[in-house]
């Protein structure tokens, strides 16, 4: 039991410290890819420690949902961290959680970044929550189709259960997992408001979804947003590599396994955000109303999966 | 799930195949459309050498070497030609938009499927649960040719159901007589030759490549 806890807190813990670090491999990925000078791969922690140490400053209008949001948005992030298996399958708190409820949790979230947002009545910040949710909607449904195919393959909708199945079993294709691996994709760069949807490093355009939301806040609340928006990025990498890739994830209880899977983790960490980096150097920004289409694409690239599934599989 | 690997590939190459019929359905760039084309006879071609391999039915080589010549290189090359002497690289108008298109072609794979996991209960073949796919990917190129306004998409809609067809035929019997084959392979040569001079011919007469113009009968 102890063991669990401790690997359960280990996890939980690389997740929530890492995140920084991705976004930043990320970041210098395009910077090269680009033809940029590289901001560093410690960009974002600089970031951070600036904004905690910074005064945090309020509108007069602020109600107390705006200084509670960042700190709701922060624990919904690290409580997804902890349910999703990255290194070892045996995580204590997965069995607080499937994978539906990971959906939910995003989606809690998501519901107080958009209050927040709208709660000073900026212009900015409400017209930026009803992006935000006007992509949301559509990226759910796509969202529950992908994760619907695995739970289907392995017969469990636990993260747990279907990264057993799927990664310590006998080697198996499974071409629904490919639909749903794209789809899956689509539904990531979507929701972490990378780059066909919405543009990361941009602030003050017309065209902002993510920025527009996290405007009024500075200092401690939006460090906080921003480590929460990069947690999401990572939680969604490891999602995708628990899922589409969970070969070298330790089995339950094996300990002597648990370097070896942080080293797999790790690389495939780098190989995604490598990977992410091309796709948003290749990819330019779509306009906000061909959003529907693209996810409309996603959800029926995750529909075709379980069909595949139903046909090709059993 | 325990398939031997080949026929884990042929599935695979199967999802590929019906990924790139949606693919193409979706498209509004005549050039991405010759390249999915082109991809698509790729996977048709992988497809008939795994089934050639591990069946070892000899003339399923020649015709995935037939499938690659004829629809990897020369159909694509021809028709890139002609978009390109024809100066369309970028215009696929549609009927109805594309995401209603998709929803029809959702429908139309879970009509497919259905209609094929009953005769696939009986078949012994190694690529019996493909059937669904082939019938799908025929359906959907047909959704594509009616949807398309113009003449160009409509005959790469008409080469995608070709493609069907023929991979609908190396699931059910492991593909048809070599001289079946080869006739079909230079059918669809001589009539892409033809379609082609048929695109000039229409854009000589209209001005464009509208096919809804060859409904009216008389001029005005």
């Amino acid at each position: 039991m102890i063991e669990a806890v401790l690997s359960q807190l280990f996890q939980t813990l690389l997740a929530v410290l890492l995140a920084p670090l991705m976004l930043g491999w990320i970041n210098n990925c395009r910077a090269w890819l680009q033809n940029k000078s590289a901001p560093g791969l410690m960009q974002p922690y600089r970031t951070l420690r600036k904004l905690f140490h910074k005064d945090a400053v309020l509108a007069h209008n602020a109600s107390s949902l705006f200084r509670v949001a960042p700190y709701l948005i922060f624990g919904c992030m690290v409580l997804a961290a902890s349910i999703v298996p990255a290194i070892e399958t045996n995580l204590p708190f997965a069995y607080a959680a499937d994978a539906i409820a990971l959906v939910g949790v995003f989606a809690l979230a998501r519901v107080f970044m958009a209050l927040a947002a709208m709660d000073i009545g900026t212009a900015f910040g409400s017209l930026g929550a009803r992006r935000e949710m006007l992509v949301a909607f559509l990226a759910e449904p796509a969202l529950l189709m992908v994760l619907f195919t695995p739970a289907l393959i392995s017969q469990s909708t636990s993260l747990n259960t279907m990264v057993a199945t799927l990664g310590q079993r006998e080697f198996a294709l499974y071409p629904s997992l490919a639909y749903a691996a794209v789809a899956f994709v689509m539904v990531l760069l979507a929701e972490n408001a990378r780059i066909p949807i919405d543009n990361p490093a941009t602030h003050l355009e017309l065209t902002m979804i993510h920025e527009a939301m996290i405007l009024e806040y500075s200092a401690r609340h939006l460090a906080l947003m921003e480590w929460a928006a990069a947690m999401k990025l990572m939680i969604y990498c490891t999602v995708g590599i628990a899922l589409f890739a969970p070969w070298g994830i330790a089995a339950a209880g094996d300990w002597q396994l648990l370097p070896a899977a942080t080293i797999a983790l790790v690389a495939k960490l780098l190989l995604a955000g490598g990977g992410l980096a091309v796709l948003e150097t290749v990819s330019a920004k779509m306009r906000i109303f061909r959003a529907p289409e693209f996810l409309g694409m996603a959800f029926l690239l995750g529909v075709l999966g379980m069909l595949t599934h139903f046909l090709l599989e059993r | 799930m325990n398939l031997p690997l080949s026929a884990q590939l042929i599935n695979l190459m199967a999802a590929l195949l019906l990924l790139i019929a949606f693919a193409m359905l979706s498209q509004r760039r005549i050039l991405s459309l010759i390249y999915l084309f082109a991809w698509q006879g790729a996977v048709l071609s992988a497809n008939t050498l795994i089934v050639a391999w591990s069946t070892g039915q000899p003339h399923l080589y020649y015709s995935a070497l037939i499938t690659l010549a004829l629809k990897v290189i020369v159909l694509p090359w021809l028709l890139h030609r002609l978009i390109v002497r024809l100066d369309i690289e970028r215009d696929v108008e549609t009927m109805i938009n594309i995401p209603i298109t998709m929803l029809i072609g959702i429908a139309l794979v879970i009509f497919a499927f259905n209609l094929a996991l009953p005769i696939a209960q009986w078949a012994q073949t190694i690529t019996r649960s493909t059937l669904g796919i082939a019938i799908a990917s025929v359906l959907l190129s047909f959704l594509m040719m009616i949807t398309r306004r113009k003449a160009v998409p409509q005959v790469i809609g008409f080469l995608a159901m070709e493609n069907g067809l023929f991979f609908a035929a190396t699931s059910t019997t492991y593909g048809m007589p070599m001289v079946v084959e080869l006739g079909i392979a230079l059918d669809v040569l001589v009539g892409t030759f033809i379609f082609g001079i048929f695109f000039f011919q229409i854009r000589e007469t209209f001005d464009s490549l509208d096919i809804s113009n060859l409904e009216k009968l008389k001029e005005d």
